[in-house]
């Protein structure tokens, strides 16, 4: 340990108390949310008639709260964390991270409130109107402030790899959701884009894609640089390899938009660029598997024993499937299958529950007791039967969507003697049921999964068994 | 695009891809001055970085998507306005009339292009074009009793009219049923045909302005007369006397324009059937608001072989 773990540093880790509890929170009701639309569509009759539990009204609720509110509270918890520490020193400013967690409350709760309402934008994962808007550039400001001024004033000469990755998420959604969003109010709850026609879909689908590139992948991949490492107890496998995957991957993922947008009125060449970078992409996101993997070298042993290394893992390996998948989807004659079909929503999930939700589970399953000053958390035993319900979830439901979408394209190209079409749209529904309602238990076992994180996190926060050494001395943790 | 904003993109794209790939290339090599396979020497809060090599394997695959991606931009279009060696394009851009559509397939036809869509249609044109044509040289009412002709018909009314009249073709609200011998323009083959070829607007005034409150629950009360049901004798007569405005589309005896060889598609009101349902509500907001009916024309979207067989097709519902 260098110098400076001899004279700690008052860490903030009251705002990441905060944001880790609500990251488990609303990961519970926005998981819920979805099994709710899940079995929506199995039993239409579940909207109740009603225009606000419509499945078209709570599936961007859904999105919205797994995304920005589980996903988001878990890079804020998670990076106020990492930064601190590998910067050797206390947020820039408390007053203003606490501004972001209430701030990011409030656009949370807001959402809540408008989205079943039926105010929206109706651009996909931004669906929020103007002022909620408003009020997460404001948010997202800050947060930039809070974590660059902490970097500035950092005790370390470099600046970790985790904190690149968080860097380019927090800079990139920022230009994202500023450019995406803006629009012409015309009341307090209704706007309308500045852009037209294929220029707003183009604009739509660069903020689209790269809502999942930064915030869903770059973000998440700083969370994997710390926690995967920490948990491993090993050193990173490969700083060369960070370094190109690093830069490769945010220069290629901004451009990589065009490919939601194949065979649409888009432009020839725009459509052939996004689908060349989205294939080159496919390698540098792959770095990133490998440094995660190559980092558990040596220490395979632990998975034995260690739930929490086996979600990290587990997610690296959806990781790399997603990563590999999406390329494949982005290629013109692929797409022309696989679009519009459920093969879509299957990758998404493969993404978002397999990579994302895992690695912030298994980050906050390692942050949680520490952040709180506790041994350990409340019982290991359910963290692995959370793990295993997890996994079983995202296979059934990743498989289940594979074969229904690719069902689906191929029903609906089917064609007769007569060129006509064998399958009228209606026939291919009533083909997708049985899937669907697969998919909806693996959905209700990932839920399952959360409500048992739930319980784990607030009775390891109730317990009063201190952790032998206090939070800041870290060098105990270290080997913990 | 101009050519400012085609150089702008195009050099963007290429500066991209040669900094990635650049970057790739710095860092096969060691440039550290740590031995491989050695700590780089700083430490975050007891997290270490070895300096590996990047994995052989990894880096062979990314060399080769660059190869596939100077290959890509090259042939296809993707490089600002440069348009590929291989003159491939999706489609015909920017066109917003058939004329438009000929003209353009014409010229890129002309010009060596490979205009993907243009290709897909002359191939199921060539495979599919005389099966049609086949049909439409026979008599409908022939058609209407040819197995074969009808299952093809049937498809094709799953999928270009069911969305609007039904998969059973009983139809819905503001969309008629097919299956019934109750016509808006006529039901017999010519007439189908027209219909299906031409498409139809419908269009029912409103009538709150110029009949008030009062007037329009008179005219309610007397048209739901019309069809044999009781209503307030005293609207029912106020309502008979203001129904002149309503005779000359729906006859003066409410038969609707048919009955009457009119082509207004104006609805029978003697009947139990109710395009827009038959309800003292419905029947008020249709008289207050009016109704504006839209069947498309055919023609141009199918092509009239194919228009034939779907006529035989509707033909038959109602002529078992």
């Amino acid at each position: 340990m260098s110098a400076t773990s001899s004279a700690t540093p008052n860490y903030n880790f009251d705002i990441v108390k905060k944001f880790a509890f609500m990251a488990v929170v609303w990961g519970l009701v926005g998981m819920s949310a979805g099994v709710v639309i899940a079995a929506q569509l199995v039993w239409p009759e579940l909207n109740f008639d009603t225009p606000w539990f419509t499945y078209s009204r709570l599936r961007p609720l859904h999105t919205n709260a797994v995304i920005f509110a589980f996903g988001g509270c878990a890079l804020f918890a998670t990076s106020y964390w990492v930064v601190q520490r590998t910067c050797q020193v206390r947020l820039f400013s408390d007053k203003i991270a606490n501004f972001t967690f209430w701030g990011w409350q409030a656009v949370i709760v807001s959402a809540i409130i408008t989205l079943p309402l039926g105010m929206t934008s109706s651009k996909e994962y931004a669906e929020l109107e103007w002022p909620i808007d408003v009020l997460i550039a404001l948010v997202w400001i800050a947060y930039a402030i809070v974590f660059f001024g902490t970097i500035v004033k950092r005790a370390t000469s470099h600046i970790y790899v985790a904190n690149w990755f968080y860097g380019g998420f927090i800079l990139t959604v920022a230009c994202l959701h500023i450019g995406n969003s803006m629009a012409i109010p015309v009341s307090l709850t209704k706007s309308y884009s500045i852009y037209a026609g294929a220029v707003d879909a183009m604009m739509q689908w660069w903020y689209g894609h790269n809502a999942v590139g930064f915030f869903l992948t770059a973000g998440f991949l700083g969370m994997m640089y710390y926690f995967v490492p920490k948990q491993a107890g090993r050193p990173v496998y490969s700083y060369r390899l960070s370094v190109v995957h690093f830069w490769a991957l945010i220069s290629l993922y901004i451009w990589a938009g065009p490919h939601h947008l194949h065979y649409t009125a888009l432009p020839d060449w725009t459509q052939s660029l996004g689908m060349v970078m989205s294939i080159v992409l496919f390698v540098p996101s792959w770095g990133g598997m490998i440094n995660g993997i190559m980092t558990l070298s040596g220490a395979w042993h632990k998975l034995r024993t260690d739930p929490i290394l086996r979600f990290m893992i587990v997610s690296l390996s959806f990781y790399g499937m997603s990563t590999f998948e999406g390329p494949m989807m982005a290629i013109k004659s692929v797409n022309a299958l696989s679009h519009y079909t459920d093969w879509t929503v299957g990758h998404v999930h493969s993404g978002a529950l397999g990579w994302v939700a895992m690695i912030s589970i298994g980050s906050l399953y390692h942050l949680i007791p520490r952040a709180f000053g506790k041994e350990k958390m409340y019982s290991v035993k359910l963290i692995n039967v959370h793990f295993w319900l997890a996994t079983i979830g995202v296979v059934l439901y990743i498989v289940a969507m594979w074969i229904s979408g690719v069902m689906q394209g191929m029903m609906w190209r089917s064609v007769n003697a007569d060129g006509t079409l064998t399958y009228s749209f209606v026939e291919v529904v009533a083909a997708t049921y049985p899937y669907h309602t697969i998919r909806w238990i693996g959905g209700l076992c990932v839920v399952t999964g959360m409500i048992i994180m739930l319980y784990n996190t607030i009775k390891t926060i109730r317990s009063k068994d201190a952790a032998k050494a206090e939070v800041p001395a870290q060098s105990a943790q270290a080997t913990a | 695009m101009s050519t400012f904003w085609s150089l702008w993109v195009a050099i963007l794209s290429i500066l991209t891809l040669v900094l990635v790939f650049s970057l790739l290339y710095w860092n096969m090599k060691n440039y550290t001055g740590v031995e491989e396979g050695k700590s780089m020497g700083h430490e975050f809060d007891g997290i270490e970085e070895l300096n590996n090599p990047l994995p052989a394997w990894w880096t062979k695959m990314f060399w080769i998507t660059a190869v596939w991606a100077a290959y890509y931009l090259l042939a296809y279009p993707g490089l600002g306005n440069y348009e590929g060696f291989l003159g491939w394009k999706s489609s015909n851009q920017g066109i917003t009339t058939l004329a438009e559509s000929k003209e353009a397939r014409e010229q890129a036809e002309a010009e060596g292009y490979h205009v993907e869509y243009d290709a897909e249609l002359r191939r199921a044109d060539e495979k599919f074009g005389p099966i049609f044509q086949q049909y439409a040289q026979q008599d409908i009412h022939a058609l209407a009793n040819n197995e074969e002709a009808l299952e093809i018909g049937q498809r094709l009314f799953l999928q270009n009219c069911s969305q609007c009249h039904g998969s059973d073709a009983r139809g819905g609200v503001g969309f008629p049923n097919l299956t019934d011998d109750d016509w808006l323009y006529g039901g017999s083959p010519a007439k189908i045909k027209e219909t299906l070829l031409l498409g139809r607007k419908a269009a029912m005034p409103a009538w709150q302005a110029s009949l008030g409150e009062q007037g329009i629950k008179e005219v309610v009360a007397y048209v739901i007369s019309l069809s044999g049901r009781d209503a307030d004798p005293a609207l029912v007569q106020a309502g008979k006397a203001k129904f002149g405005a309503c005779a000359a589309c729906h006859g003066a005896d409410g038969k609707g324009s048919l009955a009457h060889n009119l082509p207004f598609g104006a609805p029978n009101l003697t009947d139990d059937i109710w395009l827009y349902g038959g309800s003292e509500r419905a029947i008020t907001e249709t008289l207050q608001h009016g109704r504006n009916g839209v069947m498309p024309a055919w023609k141009d979207i199918l092509g009239e072989d194919k228009v034939h067989l779907i006529s035989a097709y509707v033909y038959s519902l109602s002529n078992k």
